[in-house]
């Protein structure tokens, strides 16, 4: 019941380097047929068996959810993180076959919305692409403002710019353009919905930019992956299995899990979707809480951990899995 | 199989009724011999052969019938049928998902041939035979969720998702037990199900929405939910109840075994990959209490359960009047002996009713 998701045996048909960073990967179904079509802003859970270690990513869809064919991702390499993006750039060909989940959404647009204004920085772009296509379909009026750090490293920029050019701002770190985001924000018509998928210090600046303007929580989205990040080895008692882990370095404390074969709940692993929460037992040490999902008040009873991003430094940690 | 349609009425002279073959295949909805709430949610993955449970969307002897029916409801009061105007795309969603289902699962009734978008839907049963553009409205005679819904059993409440909440934006429903559609469009979960009693309380649906909320898509979801109705009346509808409550006083020793029936609804929850919202078909299947004794488990069992479901339980699903009624009726079947465990008739197991 991992996920709740369907997997998808995959074949890699097509590897395109964008730039120094971002490289694009397609895939097709193994078995000729056709793929789930899903809605704008959903992401795919790539497997990669990695000498021994299984790595699950999530990445966003970026192709045209109405295509059934094939499903494309962009991947940016990230030198310092614990090696999915550098397994999918050095060690993916053309031709491996791979498994990566059905697609699940939870960043998916508001249909109510009558204008969809969208904020993206970086790698961020790859769920708006697909949304946009979405709305081009449906004929939705949207509006992209998307910076990045150099005209070299400015993934999908030309594409945006031909098929758009109403409707796509691109900002150049490189030469001093940045987002007016006060202005921009004060601009929009009544019934506007904001999207935001970027750096975390990004999706921060809109939230608490659009909040203090007044714009209701209801009306501003945002996606933010976290990839789980490196620390001290622990150990963790699993009360129901009954069984001791160790968690080294590099895994994440839900890798550590599955590694032991327990079969624990996830759909983001990425410290936003709320499904792998679980029940401290006992704990002696103190919590690294990286996600997103919990409440103040769950971090302070020391009661409540999210294993895909989050560590621990101590004694003991007894968890109910 | 091939199915025999029934030729059948659901309201006036209530010619509703069950085959052997659909008393056999009823969703008896206790699997012990007590009842109370729980998160009772299974994947909705098939199911033993013939059962309800097998196909995504089942189909029975009712179908053409029952269909009659809701063009009836609908000819009186079109408000039962609503879209909001964003949930057009997850109308078309839920379109193709039954026709696909459909087509796959009964291609002797149901045929789908599609050329890109170029669409042609065969419905046998209800000599239907249309060509449409899929996403163009203007070519099918309604928008997308009505045309398919008046083709499928059920009702159909369609879930738009946003905020960590579940949101009633559209829907079908002709054959509810004792709600509205029209009153409860908009509404989120919680909305929709303040008058529910006592789940609050246990964080049932705080549960359920969690649960819900994380169906995905390829991953259906299904449980079982029952209420009790006088007469095989598909349309117990708040709209309607100065004419159907006054049937819950007809009752009388005499008629309640064919009169009084247990009401179950299948419901499955499916993700609309288009539009990412939730569609929760509520299949209703109904049976007269004289057929539920013919399976001398369910006899001894609907006794027990209904003796012992607290007040509030028994006031909400509006029988509370009618129980003592319904409870000395079943008594006579109930010898006391044990029943075995789960939802199946075991006819081949469990004893005959022993007579008193």
């Amino acid at each position: 019941m991992s996920a709740g998701t369907e997997k998808i045996d995959v074949t890699v048909t097509d590897i395109v380097k964008l730039n120094d960073l971002v490289t694009r990967f397609k895939f097709e179904r193994s078995d000729g047929g056709q793929l789930p079509t899903f809605s704008g802003g959903a992401h795919t859970v790539v497997e990669m068996q990695d000498d021994g270690i299984t790595r699950l990513n999530p990445y966003s869809l970026m192709s045209d959810p109405m295509d059934q064919s094939a499903y494309t991702i962009s991947v940016r390499r990230d030198d310092e993180g614990r090696g999915g993006s550098l397994f999918m750039h050095n060690r993916v060909k053309t031709g491996d076959r791979m498994v990566i989940s059905y697609p699940v959404n939870l960043f998916s647009l508001d249909l109510r919305a009558r204008k969809h204004l969208m904020i993206a920085g970086g790698i961020g772009i790859t769920p708006f692409l697909a949304q946009i296509k979405q709305l081009d379909r449906l004929s939705g009026r949207f509006e992209l403002h998307y910076a990045c750090r150099s005209a070299a490293l400015g993934s999908y920029v030309d594409e945006l710019t031909a098929n758009h050019p109403n409707a796509v701002h691109v900002y150049y770190d490189d030469q001093k353009q940045a987002i007016d985001l006060q202005r921009l924000l004060t601009g929009q018509p009544l019934g506007t919905h904001v999207y935001v998928c970027g750096p975390k210090g990004m999706i921060e600046w809109v939230r608490k930019t659009s909040a203090a303007l007044g714009w209701p929580e209801e009306a501003v989205h945002y996606e933010e992956f976290l990839a789980p990040q490196s620390g001290k080895p622990f150990q963790v008692r699993l009360a129901k299995s009954g069984i001791t882990v160790d968690v080294g370095e590099h895994e994440s404390l839900l890798e550590a899990i599955e590694r032991a074969g327990i079969d624990a709940p996830y759909l983001c692993r990425g410290g936003a979707c709320g499904q792998c929460e679980t029940d401290v037992i006992e704990s002696d040490g103190t919590f690294v809480h990286r996600d997103h999902w919990l409440e103040d008040e769950d971090r302070a009873s020391g009661c409540k951990i999210m294993p895909c991003v989050s560590r621990f430094e101590g004694r003991t940690l007894v968890l109910d899995r | 199989m091939t199915i025999q349609f029934n030729d059948e009425t659901f309201r006036d002279d209530y010619t509703f009724h069950n085959s052997d073959w659909a008393i056999r295949r009823f969703p008896f909805p206790f699997h012990e011999d007590s009842y109370m709430y729980s998160v009772n949610m299974e994947q909705h993955r098939g199911g033993p052969a013939g059962s309800v449970y097998e196909k995504r969307f089942d189909v029975d002897e009712h179908y053409v019938s029952e269909m009659k029916d809701r063009a009836i409801v609908l000819a009186e009061d079109p408000l039962r049928c609503q879209s909001l105007p964003h949930m057009t795309l997850a109308g078309w969603d839920l379109l193709e998902l039954i026709m696909v289902s459909k087509s796959e699962d009964y291609p002797d009734l149901f045929e789908l041939h599609r050329d890109g978008n170029d669409w042609r839907w065969i419905n046998r049963p209800l000599g239907i035979d249309d060509r449409f553009t899929f996403l163009d409205e203007a070519t099918l005679p309604y928008g997308p969720m009505e045309y398919i819904t008046r083709q499928t059993q059920g009702d159909f409440a369609v879930l738009d998702q946003r905020d960590e909440n579940l949101w009633m934006d559209a829907g079908m429903v002709t054959t509810q037990a004792d709600w509205s559609l029209d009153f409860d469009i908009g509404m989120n979960f919680f909305e929709w199900h303040a008058p529910v009693p006592l789940a609050h309380e246990m964080g049932i649906f705080k549960r359920a929405l969690k649960f819900l909320l994380n169906v995905q898509q390829g991953n259906p979801a299904r449980r079982l939910n029952w209420t009790m109705t006088v007469n095989p009346l598909l349309d117990t509808s708040p709209e309607n109840y100065h004419k159907w409550g006054i049937q819950k006083t007809t009752l009388t020793p005499e008629n309640i075994g064919s009169k009084q029936h247990l009401r179950v609804e299948l419901q499955t929850f499916f993700r609309l990959p288009r539009s990412n919202a939730l569609v929760f078909p509520i299949r209703c299947y109904m049976i007269a209490l004289q057929d539920v004794v013919t399976v001398p488990k369910w006899g001894r069992r609907l006794h027990r359960v209904l003796r012992d479901v607290p007040v509030e339980l028994a006031t909400y699903k509006g029988f509370i009047g009618n129980r003592p009624l319904i409870v000395d009726y079943l008594s006579q079947f109930d010898d006391g002996l044990p029943t075995s465990d789960g939802i199946w008739p075991d006819l081949d197991t469990e004893p005959p009713l022993r007579k008193g």
